[in-house]
């Protein structure tokens, strides 16, 4: 199909409201092209006087920001949500369109049952009661990149409603302490998304590609529960783990965007509650109440669909075609591990902290790096952990690579950390063969330590000769020692090291010099 | 051989008296003779000549479809048809041609029937006149026919005889006259609140609504999603049960349609007795408005069950008179957003104003709609505003229901059938019908068939007799849900009983002066 064009008049000052108000109303992201905008939030911002006192004087309240969103999630399926296209990414523009999607009169919705049963497992994944009925509703306004000029939601009778979401918030000095909160969830909706359209300035044009339009969405509604938006964000990227490790949805979260914004309402008004909407173009929030804003989506029953019926194990009829129905057991039995319970294992299995279980869940990859990792090396899982979240997580984020695009393979660092677990190279040295794994040369750290010479001096009498002879060279340092300032030690033992060249264990140093010096 | 029905020229064209290029033939040349009725919007002449070569290929092999293999039928203007121009009689589809067929033509296709064309209708089939499309009234063969006209020339009052032809019914009324005219063997009209039976009643023929859920919608373009089914126009009732039979059954693409599997071939036994069966009378269908003549003849039809052993009562449907207002909410309500996807930008009409992409909106539907189906989607958006919502929308849906339920509630009671008249009076002169405006006379015409859609049942007009004047008159049988094999059994016996005249044309076939004289006149009255 050709992509209809059509002039842009007024610059799209009345588009705004479409994308504005109604809070529900997700799509309208900048026509950035993106091929990636899987997961789309939008946060709405209410203020809530903390005081319920009739009449105050200005400065009187304090008022506390709470955050509620609606998540986005592209469902990840092959077909559309009512058609049989294809859903595909960065496809020929209109090349994904069936009749339906293009809304040719007379077609007619189908719903596709494996994004049903997407909307079942999240909705399973987070607590919630699964209705065993649902119902569609069209939800109405005119936008050139939704052809039917509705779309289909569900807006009376949601699949899925009252669950929970726990996340952790980092706290403590240096935040390194997870405390666990709850959003509550009020629903999960399944519905189409929208096309694309696309605004050509310069020709005064807007290209429609309806790729997209008819795919599948989870809209899951968060409840104002949180504070701030960084725990909105918080939440949203559990959530995102929580899609991805069910696959129900990519949840990428190229186009996501979280806005807060806490206004001071200091002056006196008596505006009790008010909803506000971000507006992304502009920048600041706009009272959903606006007058001039005010749209009303003319809900009604979609009458295409019947009620969307689910069993489970007590209401199943006998002799049900499993083609034919959802079994809300069976796809329970079915979930896979939640990242909640993955991190648990981590902690209890490898004695981490709950934070680092944290981290190693948020870098997309990483776990699987430690893992593979942890299987290849002899080295005490703490000491993994610690080199993978700080030395090669630390080298990822100052370069700003994924783990996906690191130069050393979970193979190298496990055979780093056997050679230091088998004392064979010290700590020290073994960051410096990460260093030149880092370099991406193609060397395994065995060649570079033997190139670099980088192992550790396990020949003790050529040491204690060599203590010997630092000892000589610095009787003053000896006398110090001697001298009650025990610390004193310490410069013996660098300077030994130096002379081997960072070689020498510093412990079998120490022992040595402590002997010759009789403490 | 035009004259006969479904059923005997499908034994004709096996037993080789005639073969479908020649059925086709005739049928086109009685189109081209009969235009000024106005039947047909387009006549997809090559199409069914291409259609009649294969199956007279098939015939020769001995290889036929089944019954209606070479059979001529019609298809009224708003089922999508691959490769044909589908209008719905509006500025809107203008030179719109579907990339895809409706379930319901691709079955009579798969069937080896012969699309003659598509038939007129009012515009998205809102009206209960077929005068309010964009191609021009439909005319009603019966006001040529030789019953008629001799009755009006009895009469000392008719004088402009030719200005005094008659409506068809709508908004089906296209198929029914195609049918009527015997230019096809049977034609699909659409049913939302009577409109096949509608017309079948003014045109004299059975007119068949069957149960909501039974046929497939897919491609039908919708007016009222919940009520709207394909129906079925033929000349008598063994000739709706082929139809029926083909068409009947799931379509994974409607998903309202109902998986139990229909017997086939669809068959009608004979009814040889009637006295196992019970009858119920609406009391709430004898309003004022009746004609003594329908209502006469109703109550000739009761007493004829009876005096055959059958049971008949009096039942109630008491929520009947909230049935209009009811179909009115709901009805706009769904056409409002039906009608959301005709903007100009995919297919369509579109305007020449560029100025913004609201204006060229606003622009293309002024143009493309009609003030009937603009001022439908002006009170469906009304009824669906978020104030309104729960006092128009919701309070009709709990009507509705109700009146569902005083169907079963006289089913329960042991009616089989219901016997109603179909419309208030026989066909009325087109002059004399736009008198009113088209709300007004929907929602008079409508009373009797209406509430049926509301409940999903199926309903069938059959064709009893002639009234003073010389015009057919119709009366409805309703049966239970998912009944319709029972409905059309005792609708069968009961033609027989009646035996219907056949409409008597010839006079009009042969005097071609008096067809130019009507196509002036047409011309006349589409201005108006």
């Amino acid at each position: 199909m050709a992509a209809p064009m059509l002039r842009w008049g007024c610059r799209g000052r009345r588009w705004a409201f479409a994308r504005v108000d109604g809070g529900s109303c997700h799509r309208r992201g900048a026509p950035t092209g993106s091929t990636s905008n899987q997961i789309r939030g939008e946060s709405s911002v209410a203020q809530q006087p903390l005081h319920t006192a009739q009449k105050t004087r200005k400065g009187e309240h304090k008022w506390a920001a709470v955050v509620g969103l609606e998540i986005h999630a592209q469902i990840s399926s092959n077909s559309k949500l009512f058609s049989g296209s294809q859903v595909r990414f960065s496809a020929p523009p209109n090349s994904l369109v069936s009749f339906f999607d293009a809304s040719l009169p007379g077609t007619l919705p189908v719903l596709n049952r494996r994004c049903v049963e997407a909307a079942v497992m999240t909705g399973l994944a987070l607590n919630c009661h699964i209705n065993k009925k649902s119902l569609f509703d069209r939800k109405h306004y005119f936008y050139a990149d939704l052809p039917a000029g509705y779309q289909i939601t569900q807006q009376r009778l949601p699949i899925a409603v009252n669950g929970s979401l726990i996340y952790g918030v980092c706290a403590g000095k240096k935040q390194s302490q997870v405390i666990p909160k709850t959003v509550r969830i009020k629903q999960i909706q399944l519905e189409q998304d929208s096309g694309k359209s696309l605004h050509d300035n310069l020709r005064s044009q807007t290209l429609i590609d309806l790729n997209r339009a008819g795919v599948g969405l989870l809209e899951v509604v968060l409840e104002p529960d949180m504070s701030c938006g960084e725990e909105a964000a918080t939440a949203v990227r559990e959530l995102q783990l929580i899609l991805q490790a069910l696959g129900t949805s990519q949840a990428n979260m190229a186009d996501y965007e979280i806005q807060r914004q806490i206004n001071e309402l200091e002056n006196g008004g008596e505006i009790l509650n008010e909803t506000r909407s971000f507006h992304h173009k502009l920048g600041c929030t706009m009272s959903m109440r606006d007058k001039e804003g005010k749209q009303d989506y003319r809900f009604m029953p979609e009458p295409n669909l019947p009620p969307l019926v689910l069993y489970d194990a007590t209401s199943l009829p006998a002799g049900a075609d499993p083609q034919q129905v959802i079994n809300i057991d069976q796809i329970r039995e079915t979930l896979p591990e939640l990242p909640s319970v993955t991190r648990e294992k981590l902690v209890q299995q490898y004695g981490m902290l709950l934070e680092h279980s944290f981290t190693l869940l948020n870098e997309v990859g990483l776990l699987e790096f430690f893992q593979n990792v942890i299987k290849e090396t002899r080295a005490e899982p703490k000491k993994v952990t610690s080199w993978v979240l700080n030395t090669f997580l630390g080298y990822l984020k100052q370069q700003n690579l994924a783990v996906s695009e690191s130069p050393v393979t979970p193979s190298a660092l496990a055979e780093l950390l056997d050679l230091l677990d088998s004392r064979t190279i010290s700590s020290s040295a073994a960051k410096q063969v990460f260093e030149e794994l880092w370099k991406r040369e193609g060397k395994t750290p065995g060649q570079i330590v033997s190139e670099k010479q980088l192992e550790l001096m396990q020949d003790q009498g050529a040491l204690e000769q060599l203590c010997h002879s630092v000892m000589e060279a610095h009787p003053q340092v000896v006398m110090d020692v001697k001298n009650r300032n025990p610390r004193a030690i310490n410069k013996l033992i660098g300077l030994v090291r130096k002379a081997t060249q960072s070689r020498a264990d510093p412990v079998m140093i120490k022992e040595i010099l402590e002997k010759k010096l009789s403490l | 051989m035009l004259g006969r029905s479904l059923r005997e020229v499908s034994a004709a064209l096996k037993q080789g008296q005639i073969t479908p290029t020649e059925l086709c033939q005739k049928c086109l040349s009685l189109i081209k003779k009969t235009k000024f009725l106005n039947a047909y919007i387009t006549v997809s002449e090559e199409v069914a000549l291409k259609q009649a070569e294969e199956s007279e290929k098939r015939y020769k092999n001995g290889q036929s479809l089944g019954d209606l293999d070479g059979i001529p039928i019609a298809v009224k203007d708003n089922f999508s048809t691959s490769g044909i121009e589908t209008t719905c009689a509006s500025n809107m589809l203008k030179g719109y041609i579907p990339p895809y067929n409706a379930t319901v033509v691709q079955k009579l296709l798969d069937q080896g029937a012969l699309l003659m064309g598509k038939t007129n209708l009012d515009e998205f089939a809102m009206g209960s006149g077929s005068t309010d499309g964009v191609f021009g009234p439909v005319k009603n063969p019966w006001s040529y026919s030789k019953q008629y006209r001799e009755k009006r020339k009895q009469n000392p009052h008719s004088e402009n005889e030719d200005s005094d032809w008659l409506i068809t019914g709508g908004s089906s009324g296209g198929s029914a006259a195609a049918v009527s005219a015997f230019t096809c063997y049977a034609a699909l009209g659409s049913d939302t609140g009577g409109s096949t039976r509608n017309p079948a009643a003014h045109c004299g023929l059975v007119g068949f609504k069957p149960s909501y859920g039974l046929v497939s919608r897919h491609g039908l373009i919708p007016l009222v999603n919940s009520m709207d089914v394909p129906g079925i126009l033929t000349r008598c009732v063994n000739d709706a049960a082929i139809v029926l039979g083909a068409l009947a059954g799931p379509d994974p693409r409607d998903s309202t349609t109902v998986h139990e599997p229909i017997s086939k071939p669809f068959m009608l036994p004979s009814l040889a007795d009637v006295s196992k069966l019970c009858i119920g009378i609406p009391k709430e269908y004898l309003v004022p408005e009746l004609s003594s003549e329908v209502q006469s003849l109703w109550s000739k039809a009761a007493d004829l069950f009876e005096s055959e052993g059958a049971k008949v009562i009096e039942v109630s449907l008491p929520h009947t008179s909230y049935s209009i207002v009811c179909y009115h909410v709901l009805c706009t309500s769904e056409v409002a957003s039906n009608m959301a996807r005709f903007d100009g930008l995919q297919y369509g009409h579109r305007c020449d104003i560029d100025v913004s992409t609201e204006a060229m909106y606003a622009a293309t539907r002024r143009e493309g709609f009609n003030d009937v189906v603009r001022g439908r989607i002006l009170s469906g958006n009304f009824f669906l505003l978020k104030e309104n919502y729960e006092n128009y929308f919701v309070k009709a849906q709990k009507v509705r229901r109700l009146i569902a339920n005083d169907f079963v509630n006289a089913f329960n009671s042991g009616v089989d059938v219901l016997l109603t008249p179909t419309t208030l009076s026989e066909a009325v002169p087109y002059l004399e019908f736009i008198k009113e405006d088209n709300r007004t006379r929907s929602a008079q015409d409508d009373i009797f068939t209406q509430a049926v859609n509301m409940a999903g049942l199926p309903a069938v007009s059959i064709p009893v007799a002639l009234s003073n004047q010389g015009l057919p008159i119709g009366l409805q049988f309703i049966g239970r849900a998912f009944c319709d094999q029972q409905l059309l059994t005792v609708a069968k016996w009961f033609e027989k009983q009646v035996q219907f005249p056949v409409i008597q044309l010839q006079e009009l076939m042969d005097d071609c002066s008096a067809v130019l004289e009507n196509e002036k006149l047409a011309s006349v009255s589409l201005k108006q």
